[in-house]
């Protein structure tokens, strides 16, 4: 009865991780990890170098012998299940083409080794070179291919599989910033055509806000916040997330928080309008983030609930934005100013702040109040 | 940054200019005599001449009858060449009872090499497959245990094994020598192999497990094509240590089974009888031509296996 209830709450999702163990020796890597991921979903699990985001799709792939817990994928308990044994496909970053193989012998390699009829090869291959448009590629090395190529070929060698869930490895780190930029958009129309399960593995925030539905974010071998890209961005749920995610980072601001004011050295700053995650806020030390575009300038300061003045230290042009630094009060706070906006290092600037739209956290736990 | 006006009106001026540019301009000139040369040259020549000579000495040797050989004229080349010396080693010089000359120590080395090369690299090559892919708990031990193996002087061993093939009933045979062979010729292979195969991807092995292939699917059919290099880097140092081998040839076989090097040998010290130094190089010769043969034919691969095997450790 109790497996009964398990197999059909499993099926909604299409790949479940319950309660995770990961260790190599006495190093615990990834410890009592939990998470659903909806069938046709594109989640990103997003983290620096070391958070342990390779190491989770390598567990859900089968290539990490997992300590505890267990995987599930597509309503099947897969945890001892081999790789391919798993219905999924895999891209990596370096591509891991066989190098002596055609292009050819690079997609059907996974379905011979699966002994599928031959007629069924040629067509799985037909289709995929035709989705990702490497037709004429088909009967090169990957010697003979650049990066971009390669990387369609890789994703090709998933794409014949003809499985659920796709898993992406930093895929397009080792290509150049356009090439990386039209392939994510390829990507993207990509996953809308196939509405596979897409788990993408990335440290570049662009890439994860850009491409998820989903976003994982991992520090340390834990999840610190999975929501959409939308939330994430603008109720970040601690500190580190906070920080983490958006370019150039929050400027945070030490201070106290008081009968809904937070105080932060001569300025006070209202609390109105925000929508504190617990009906019930005790006082104290607490930190205001404030994103740099959140920070009014021009006409529209004298809208704003506080203003104040800043002596403008550094002017960053950057064609599209203009980053100013300033400081305000101890901290050192960064202001995206329009492109074409004319700001000189000694310059006064007069700025307006809407406390609302930030985000609020606890001085001690780092958690968003 | 420069106006732009005044960056086109100066390249501009340059140019009706440019073939008049005095002083030095385009490649530099370089000199054939530099000192540099003359001692790199010269070094490299006296290196090629202290080796060739000794083969030049023993080549004209082998060419010429015992008469001009007395002579002492030992740098001459031959004034009438003849090849007897070389058929009397191959097929007519005595060693011990036997009169066959080195055909027969020939044939037993081949019979020697070819099983001992084949399992040696077939194993090592597995072994340091397994021991880089798909490392288990205590690989690590087991390799530093086989790595041991390597540094032990082969002396300390000789006896135990003497003892070990004679319980096993086979002392004396070649199938036992072979077995030394395989055996001492596994450390310094699988360590080659190991760290080869350490240099190839990860990720290419992991794609493969993604692909369904297994243990021997990733071994036959992505790894093997992609090392011919240490492949014939091993069979190099395979084939030229069995072949040059003398010390288990001369201990764990019987003198009708005795390999090439040990028949050389007994042609070359036989105490009876007038020295016949045109046979003796003659049949020194005839045993190193196989070593010398699969260096010719394979060198450049062996140079790439050496360099690409010894990066990673």
């Amino acid at each position: 009865m109790q497996m009964n209830e398990m197999s059909q709450v499993s099926s909604r999702n299409s790949v479940e991780i319950k309660n995770l163990d990961l260790s190599f020796g006495a190093v615990k890597v990834l410890q009592d990890l939990n998470l659903d991921i909806h069938q046709g979903e594109f989640l990103v699990l997003l983290g620096s170098s070391g958070c342990g985001k390779s190491t989770l799709l390598n567990c859900i792939a089968g290539l990490l012998e997992i300590t505890g817990g267990q995987i599930w994928i597509g309503g099947k308990n897969v945890t001892w299940a081999e790789p391919s044994e798993r219905g999924i496909g895999m891209v990596f970053q370096s591509y891991a083409l066989y190098p002596q193989m055609t292009v050819r012998g690079n997609l059907s390699f996974g379905l011979k080794n699966a002994r599928l009829p031959k007629e069924d090869i040629e067509s799985r291959v037909a289709r995929a070179a035709e989705i990702l448009q490497i037709e004429p590629l088909l009967d090169r090395k990957p010697g003979a291919l650049s990066g971009g190529q390669r990387q369609r070929v890789a994703i090709g060698r998933a794409l014949v599989r003809d499985v659920d869930v796709f898993l992406f490895d930093e895929p397009l780190s080792n290509l150049d910033a356009k090439l990386r930029a039209d392939l994510r958009v390829e990507l993207k129309t990509l996953h809308q055509r196939l509405g596979n399960t897409m788990i993408y593995v990335t440290h570049d925030q662009v890439e994860a806000m850009t491409l998820a539905d989903r976003i994982a974010i991992m520090k340390g071998g834990q999840i610190m916040q999975l929501s959409s890209p939308d939330v994430i961005y603008n109720k970040p749920q601690n500190l580190y997330v906070a920080d983490f995610i958006g370019s150039p980072s929050m400027n945070f601001m030490h201070g106290h928080l008081e009968n809904g004011v937070f105080t932060a050295g001569d300025l006070r700053l209202p609390m109105e309008g925000y929508e504190y995650s617990a009906p019930q806020v005790s006082d104290g030390p607490a930190i205001l983030g404030i994103r740099p575009e959140h920070v009014v300038t021009g006409e529209l300061v004298a809208s704003c609930p506080v203003q104040t003045e800043v002596k403008v230290e550094l002017v960053e042009p950057m064609g599209s934005d203009t980053l100013v630094y300033a400081p305000l009060g101890k901290e050192r706070f960064r202001i995206r100013m329009d492109g074409q906006a004319k700001v000189s290092p000694g310059e006064t600037l007069p700025i307006g702040l809407v406390p609302a739209k930030g985000s609020l956290f606890d001085k001690s736990s780092e958690e968003r109040l | 940054m420069a106006n732009v006006g005044t960056l086109a009106s100066t390249m501009a001026a340059e140019e009706p200019v440019r073939d008049r540019l005095d002083g030095p301009s385009g490649p530099r000139p370089k000199k054939v005599f530099s000192r540099t040369n003359i001692i790199v040259y010269g070094t490299l020549f006296v290196v090629a001449v202290y080796y060739a000579l000794p083969l030049y000495v023993m080549l004209v040797t082998s060419l010429k009858g015992m008469p001009e050989i007395r002579v002492g004229n030992i740098f001459a080349p031959p004034i009438e060449a003849t090849f007897q010396p070389w058929i009397k080693a191959w097929s007519e010089a005595c060693t011990g009872i036997n009169c066959d000359g080195l055909s027969r120590g020939f044939w037993n080395s081949v019979t020697i090499l070819i099983p001992s090369v084949i399992i040696s690299i077939a194993v090592a090559s597995v072994n340091g497959y397994a021991l880089s892919m798909w490392k288990f708990k205590g690989s690590e031990v087991f390799f530093t245990i086989l790595m041991i193996g390597a540094f032990i002087p082969y002396q300390v061993m000789l006896y135990p094994i003497v003892i070990l093939l004679r319980e096993a009933g086979l002392y004396g045979s070649l199938t036992g020598l072979v077995l030394v062979h395989v055996a001492f010729g596994m450390p310094i292979n699988t360590l080659l192999f190991r760290n080869y195969f350490a240099a190839i991807p990860e990720e290419l092995f992991k794609a493969a497990r993604v692909d369904g292939a297994g243990f021997w699917g990733i071994f036959v059919r992505i790894i093997m094509p992609m090392s011919l290099p240490i492949f014939v880097v091993a069979l190099i140092i395979q084939v030229t240590g069995i072949w040059n081998d003398f010390l288990f040839g001369v201990v764990y076989v019987r003198p009708e089974n005795y390999p090439m090097t040990v028949q050389l040998n007994n042609i070359v010290n036989s105490v009876q009888g007038v020295k016949e130094y045109n046979v003796n190089m003659a049949a020194t010769l005839l045993t190193g031509l196989v070593p010398l043969v699969v260096y010719f034919f394979s060198g450049k691969l062996f140079v790439r296996g050496i360099a690409a095997g010894a990066v990673k450790g």
